[in-house]
């Protein structure tokens, strides 16, 4: 069952990773506003002129 | 702040949406096929590509990486641009990606029709595809990355989160899983054997579930959602609590695919505690997407999209709840192995990925194309049949396994089993028939949607380069007044540079590992010895038709299986299986303990003809093995993989295996013939007969000779 040598490391490091993301994104402050991102999402910023070209 | 104006690319979006709508169709008539032959033996054709066993795969991986996999690139593609206000990081990226996923798909399809396959669910592929996923997946990963580095809104919204997990995770599933020794250009061996092999295979097989459907589906459901409804997501708070539980259980919960069989118990019990955790995150992120609709229920009622989504999150509830139940000890000995199990993942394929790329498809289509959808009513038609399809078909599998699992179980008074394997087979024909119909009305409303975005697009004019504007991201940030070392890493590429060296040193111990893992390899029952390689040549027949994916090869502990077929599986008796081919579904009897049970002559007579020696037998024919020469010329590579493998031939053997093999085969060659068979002994069914013959055989003898000491 050594395998689960293997598979402890590949998921382990993952989390870990996830781990540090998550530290990463905290201390960003990207969860300090949980109020203005889902409104913002909906709006999409068109320009005044509508230039939109289809090449 | 200086404004700066910029396009999204909604090309590449097209082209992905457009294979999304191909594949998913292709897909499910291959699907329909395959589910026809359960009741209509006859369309196999009798011809080796179109028998279950090689369209089941391509059912599989068409939905799985073809439609799935489209609509979840079509998805991001769309929603990562305006997410992240910026176009994607290279249209060139976006082009490779496009075509070399396409390219895959394509060759994959190919591969398996002509029996090219690992035989291991869900990662058939052979290694020279497995390689061009790997770089397409980078590719993708080099491509995300860059447009999430350039962005110009500094918030990452919850969505983006799901995507950059599903590219990490991903990306180690696939690497880890696909470790294998290449003996030609379309033939491997896993890298792992028996036990190990299937532990690694259940952990991919799930988190495949975990990562490529679920994850990058709830990232499409938090944008989709509250952009079709035109409101916010329910919760914010909920969504990101969502996120991060549900990353770190659901990498712990593949063992769960492997309950009573000889998987180690500790290992059996960790899935099952993470699979029932599992239930809290995917119910918080359920509600989170049906509350998003509160006070809006009225647009439901006009909106197919909306529909849509609210079957397709209620499905992803239903399948998050049913499998952590099927995930209990006493519920998988029911459900597993029976079409319960294939009930359980339609419901989430079905319901919960097709109709969120339905929803999806019928709003972006319109939107790139700057027209209302051609035909909401055809939509909402759509919307019908496919869900009246999801119940047609769910509901008869579901009792289609409780009936034969409950069937399978039955003694006499006498203390006999009560029903032949067949029998309980031919009882769930019914449902059967009718799970085909619920296909059949899945399958109408795809070809609908179709129709109905191709008359969308012809009325539109399609805006390939989106225009919008947005003010760039503050060049320094002097929030906290100093600058801390991420804030240098978060806008270089040195980011991907770290991630992607942290990805190579994955690769670089796992490469390490398998080479130790070799050395535990020893017997642990004695009695076990390597295949000949007669039997070798055979197995791999048996994996090339695909005979795993009707036929187990475990018989669990259970009282009826040990009546029924034999003595229970032991991890010791799997050290020399590359791959592993215990199965996962039983339409015909386990095969573990075959090895005997019947003389040489039924085998082929039952492979010429399987209703000849089974009457009512469901089985395809397999006529063409007794035409096709055995591939001697093979037989020294697959020896020498195998030696590498730690498979204990002696030195020098891949040198006189073929003497062997022939000395064996004229054996099978005589006992036929004194059945009254005529056969050359070098035809592929007298190698498949010697495998099947050797099956559970290493156990029978064991239990002989104990039994002569005492």
């Amino acid at each position: 069952m050594s395998v689960i040598v293997l598979l402890l490391i590949a998921s382990i490091s993952v989390a870990a990773l996830f781990l540090a993301a998550f530290i990463w994104s905290v201390k960003k402050g990207q969860f300090d506003d949980d109020y203005a991102p889902p409104l913002r999402m909906l709006f999409d910023d068109k320009p005044a002129d509508d230039t939109n070209t289809s090449l | 702040m200086q404004v700066e104006k910029f396009y999204y690319d909604n090309k590449t979006v097209k082209w992905f949406a457009y294979a999304t709508v191909i594949w998913g169709i292709v897909g499910m008539l291959v699907g329909l096929w395959v589910a026809i032959q359960f009741y209509a033996p006859a369309t196999t054709l009798n011809y080796a590509g179109t028998t279950f066993g090689r369209l089941r795969p391509i059912h599989t991986n068409a939905i799985i990486f073809a439609f799935v996999g489209n609509c979840m690139f079509a998805g991001i593609y769309y929603s990562l641009q305006r997410l992240c206000k910026a176009r994607m990081f290279s249209d060139l990226l976006s082009k490779i990606h496009f075509w070399g996923w396409q390219l895959i798909i394509v060759a994959a399809a190919l591969t398996l029709f002509f029996g090219f396959t690992t035989g291991k669910e869900y990662a058939e592929l052979e290694w020279p595809i497995d390689i061009a996923i790997t770089l397409v997946w980078v590719v993708f990963g080099i491509n995300m990355f860059g447009t999430i580095l350039k962005r110009r809104e500094s918030h990452l919204y919850v969505a983006i989160w799901f995507y950059i997990a599903t590219w990490v995770t991903v990306a180690m599933l696939h690497i880890v899983n696909s470790f294998e020794m290449p003996v030609s250009l379309f033939k491997s061996y896993s890298w792992y054997a028996g036990v190990q092999d299937a532990l690694v295979q259940w952990w991919y097989g799930h988190n495949a579930v975990a990562f490529f459907l679920t994850t990058p589906i709830l990232g499409l459901m938090y944008y989709f959602m509250p952009k079709a409804a035109n409101r916010p997501v329910y919760s914010y708070r909920l969504s990101i609590i969502h996120f991060w539980a549900l990353i770190f259980i659901y990498i712990w919960a593949g063992p769960h695919h492997l309950l009573y069989t000889a998987l180690p118990d500790w290992a059996q019990s960790l899935g099952t505690v993470f699979s029932i955790m599992l239930i809290l995150p995917s119910w918080g992120g359920m509600l989170n997407g049906l509350f998003t609709l509160r006070g809006a229920w009225d647009k439901v009622r006009e909106e197919p999209v909306l529909k849509f989504f609210v079957v397709a999150v209620t499905c992803y509830g239903m399948s998050t709840f049913e499998g952590p139940m099927m995930s209990l000890k006493n519920v998988n000995a029911i459900s597993h192995f029976t079409d319960w199990t294939i009930a359980h993942v339609h419901i989430g394929g079905l319901g919960w990925n097709g109709f969120i790329a339905f929803g999806m498809l019928y709003f972006i289509i319109p939107k790139m194309f700057d027209t209302p959808l051609y035909s909401k009513k055809l939509a909402t038609n759509h919307f019908w049949l496919g869900t009246i399809g999801i119940i047609l078909y769910a509901i008869p599998l579901y009792w289609a396994g409780f009936t034969q699992a409950s069937m399978w179980r039955q003694f006499t008074d006498e203390g006999q089993i009560k029903f032949q394997f067949l029998e309980t087979v031919t009882h769930i024909l019914p449902m059967y028939i009718t799970r085909s119909i619920g296909g059949t009305l899945y399958l109408i409303g795809a070809v609908m949607m179709g129709y109905n975005l191709y008359k969308t697009a012809a009325k539109g004019k399609f805006i390939a380069n989106e225009a919008a504007e947005a003010a760039p991201l503050p060049a320094v940030a002097t929030a906290h007044g100093k600058e801390y070392w991420h804030r240098w890493i978060e806008r270089r590429p040195v980011q991907m540079l770290v991630l992607s060296l942290i990805v190579v040193a994955i690769g670089g111990i796992l490469e390490l590992v398998p080479t130790f893992l070799v050395k535990t390899n020893v017997p642990t029952i004695t009695a076990v010895k390597p295949y000949t390689p007669l039997e070798l040549q055979g197995r791999d027949i048996y994996v090339r038709e695909g005979c795993y994916t009707c036929h187990s090869q475990m018989v669990r502990p259970f009282r009826d299986e040990v009546a029924r077929y034999g003595e229970y599986s032991k991890a010791g008796e799997f050290i020399y299986d590359h791959p592993f081919q215990w199965g996962s579904k039983r339409t015909g009897p386990d095969l573990a303990r075959l090895g005997g049970k019947y003389p040489d002559s039924w085998h082929y007579n039952h492979m010429m003809e399987p209703a000849l020696m089974s009457p009512g037998s469901i089985m395809p024919r397999y006529a063409w093995l007794l035409d096709n020469n055995i591939d001697t010329a093979s037989t020294a590579a697959k020896i020498r993989a195998m030696q590498k493998l730690g498979v204990p031939y002696p030195d020098g053997y891949d040198q006189q295996a073929n003497k062997e093999l022939m000395t064996q085969a004229n054996g099978i060659r005589i006992n036929l013939k004194m059945d009254k068979i005529q056969t050359p002994a070098n035809k592929e069914i007298v190698a498949l007969i010697a495998y099947l013959q050797r099956l559970g055989k290493d156990i029978k003898a064991e239990n002989k000779s104990t039994t002569a000491m005492k």
